[in-house]
């Protein structure tokens, strides 16, 4: 594959961007679809040169292209730094969950935003938000995949931010900035570490350096830490997952793009990225480990209560992404990437789904809905695909990686394994609690909506086919995506020389113990949502009043955010440190600038005095100075 | 007594010094003005002494106390003249009340 294909896979979307931000949206009048069909078409274009780039990548030897790079900057003293790509198994794999979802979401956006007055904007930052997140997998040096890194929690503020005219949205895109930049800051805090102990930031040198062991100890260690704060920040890892949930503010298929694809993969991706660095670093891996194991079963205990159904699928995507951090730790890259690869698809599309829901009833609020079963058949029949997906149900996609991760999870990290047991139970409770409180029983109503849209009184109806298609195809590959390690191809074609897969074969896994496990957890997970909100057999808020106080605990989301925004924020850093900062910059700063000027007027007003206006006290003054010159004069001169 | 250069001199700094005394103490700005005189007055007698004893055969010093007393002449007609227009102004013309050149 020629290198410059491989830099358009790139520079389609930067293109799409260019195009609309510069000339569609000052020049072509709102109504028109024009930016829409650009950013597909270039998007498509990117998918279609990612997959010729899979395949190329499949048949290169090492699974690997080099692609020659160019020089960025030559700082004095010899430092230079290279804009190269890299195009291996990770990158091919990455782009291909890019592209794809991120078409499919620009597709759905063409039905979803049509007549939004931010139209051409919308699209704008979707592309720079896909091109961004196409460079971040590509990059081959730190710097360079730090640029990329910020431009995506960018392009996700801008996007979470997108309708700003609503406080609460300007909020929530504040609020996933901040949060992620305190991440951000390990990152680049481990970047320079690394810089300083090895002089380059080059990947591959990385890499290098720590497998043959240059690289080792505590310096490792932090470094690896450091780069792990970036991923926890990005990916919403606790204790940073706070800025997820509120990122629902932005439009539904932003939502889709921001869990599945772009900027929450992007924290997996990176420690996946850096992954012999983690492999060094026994307390490093076991970090990655531990988070990810504390975030799946902490999210998904609060996604059990959630009455938003944009705030379940939040909390459970932290819960997911727990999972993959948790892959990543206690199995490695393909572990950990696959389920980010399958994740993806059924994410997407539940999202999609919930859009298209929402579409239709103008409200997220699941109390509200019911009964869309009857009146969106297609919405319906792919959220139910996904939310088997993600349960785990074989064969479907959501199983293959759940499992997998379960297996080596159990082998490395026992104790977390019990935990992400737990998980596997509530993400299968929560899930279908979703299905049955939107699709089942009776309509509720729905809500005049929230976001804009006029007109949904009287009767919900399907989306329309700019919406379903990509909800289908999405439903597809929740269904099929999985097959691909079925007997470990995935794991072997990244390959770093860890496991390859644990499975052999379609119905291999009921040979096995564990699955078995997994999957009756899960159907009980699925049983008991359907007991309790299909058939009302168990009646929610007796259970909910059983469980008082855990229930409260969960509904308040652990108080994270009241911790977060009145103990630290208000308290510790308002009333403390920025008032320490206050009464600096009132007494020190000022008060140096006043003094300056208060000690001018003073010394002034002392000294005017001396002008009388008296012309021969002035005279006097000159002849007792000239007499003074002579006398010096005489005697010392 | 044989009346000599230093002895001109002499008067000439006594003179010059009244003249600064009153110029320096005095309130009255007619005053003043007299005793600006009497200073220029005294260094026209230095001039001419000088030009006496040390350079009799030229009259560089008288010819320049004659410049003197022309320059003093045209001072006092100004002078006067401001005076005057000081004393229109503020009926008064004591120069400890002309202090308006403070802050």
């Amino acid at each position: 594959m020629p290198h410059q294909f491989i830099w358009l896979i790139f520079l389609l979307p930067l293109f799409s961007f260019i195009i609309i931000g510069f000339f569609v949206r000052p020049f072509v009048r709102a109504e028109s679809k024009l930016a829409g069909y650009i950013t597909i078409l270039s998007i498509g274009g990117s998918l279609a040169l990612s997959v010729w780039a899979l395949f190329a990548v499949m048949a290169a030897p090492h699974h690997e292209i080099p692609v020659p790079d160019v020089t960025w900057a030559v700082i004095e003293d010899g430092v230079t730094i290279h804009l190269g790509l890299i195009m291996d198994s990770l990158t091919a794999v990455m782009l291909i969950v890019v592209t794809v979802v991120s078409l499919m979401v620009q597709i759905y956006s063409q039905g979803y935003m049509q007549g939004d007055p931010g139209y051409h904007r919308y699209y704008a930052w979707m592309s720079l938000f896909t091109a961004s997140m196409i460079g971040l997998v590509m990059a081959d040096n730190l710097l360079f995949l730090f640029v990329f890194w910020e431009m995506v929690g960018l392009c996700s503020y801008l996007l979470i931010g997108f309708w700003f005219h609503k406080p609460s949205a300007a909020d929530a895109a504040k609020k996933a900035f901040i949060v992620t930049r305190l991440g951000d800051f390990g990152f680049l805090a481990g970047i320079l570490l690394l810089y300083l102990n090895t002089g380059t930031f080059d990947i591959y040198e990385l890499h290098e350096l720590a497998i043959a062991g240059a690289l080792a100890g505590t310096t490792l260690t932090w470094a690896a830490i450091g780069i792990f704060a970036g991923a926890v920040g990005k990916s919403a890892q606790f204790p940073l997952h706070v800025w997820l949930p509120d990122a629902m503010e932005g439009p539904t298929p932003v939502s889709a793009l921001i869990h599945a694809a772009t900027m929450v993969a992007a924290g997996v991706f990176l420690v996946a990225r850096m992954f012999p660095l983690f492999e060094h670093s026994t307390e490093a891996l076991t970090t990655v480990a531990i988070i990810g194991g504390i975030t799946a079963i902490f999210a998904a205990s609060m996604g059990l209560v959630m009455n938003d159904i944009k705030r379940v699928l939040a909390y459970s995507t932290i819960s997911q992404l727990g999972y993959m951090m948790l892959g990543l730790g206690a199995g490695g890259v393909a572990i950990g990437i696959w389920h980010l690869f399958n994740h993806a698809f059924f994410k997407a599309l539940l999202f999609l789904g919930a859009g298209s829901v929402n579409h239709a009833t103008g409200t997220f609020d699941m109390r509200l809905m019911g009964g869309l079963r009857k009146y969106m058949p297609w919405t319906y029949l792919t959220f139910v695909i996904a939310s088997l997906s993600i349960s785990g149900i074989w064969p479907l996609s959501g199983f293959w990686s759940k499992d997998e991760i379960l297996i080596n999870t159990f082998a490395h990290q026992p104790v977390l394994f019990y935990l992400a047991m737990i998980t596997v139970f509530m993400t299968a409770f929560y899930m279908f609690r979703a299905v049955f409180m939107t699709f089942g029983g009776e309509y509720r109503g729905g809500e005049p909506s929230a976001h804009g849209h006029e007109g949904h009184h009287g009767q919900p109806h399907e989306s329309p086919r700019v919406m379903t298609i990509p909800l289908m195809i999405l439903a597809a590959l929740s269904i099929l995506s999985g097959l691909w390690n079925v007997t470990g191809h995935f794991g072997a074609f990244m390959g770093h020389g860890e496991t390859h897969g644990f499975f052999t074969g379609l119905f291999h896994p009921f040979t096995q113990p564990l699955p078995w496990i997994s999957l009756i957890l899960a159907g009980s997970g699925i049983l008991l949502a359907y007991a309790m909100y299909r058939k009302s057999w168990i009646s929610p808020e007796r259970i909910g009043s059983m469980f008082k106080p855990l229930y409260t605990l969960f509904y308040r989301k652990y108080w994270f955010d009241e911790l977060y925004e009145n103990i630290i924020v208000r308290n510790a850093l308002l009333k403390g440190l920025f008032a320490g900062f206050e009464q600096f910059d009132n007494h020190v700063v000022d008060g140096a600038v006043n003094g300056v000027a208060g000690g001018a007027i003073v010394s002034g007003r002392a000294i005017r005095h001396a002008q009388t206006g008296q012309l021969q006290l002035y005279g006097l003054f000159i002849g007792i100075g000239i007499l003074a010159i002579i006398f010096v004069i005489y005697f010392f001169g | 007594m044989v009346i000599g250069l230093q002895h001109y001199l002499i008067l000439s700094a006594v003179l010059f010094s009244i003249g600064l005394y009153g110029v320096l103490a005095k309130r009255n700005a007619v005053i003043i003005l007299m005793c600006v005189e009497l200073m220029l007055n005294a260094v026209n007698i230095t001039l001419v002494a000088f030009s006496r004893y040390v350079v009799p055969a030229m009259l560089t010093g008288q010819v320049f106390a004659i410049f003197v007393i022309v320059v003093a002449a045209a001072e006092v007609a100004v002078g006067l003249a401001i005076i005057f227009a000081i004393y229109r102004g503020l009926e008064d013309i004591d120069v400890s009340k002309i202090n308006l050149l403070k802050w």
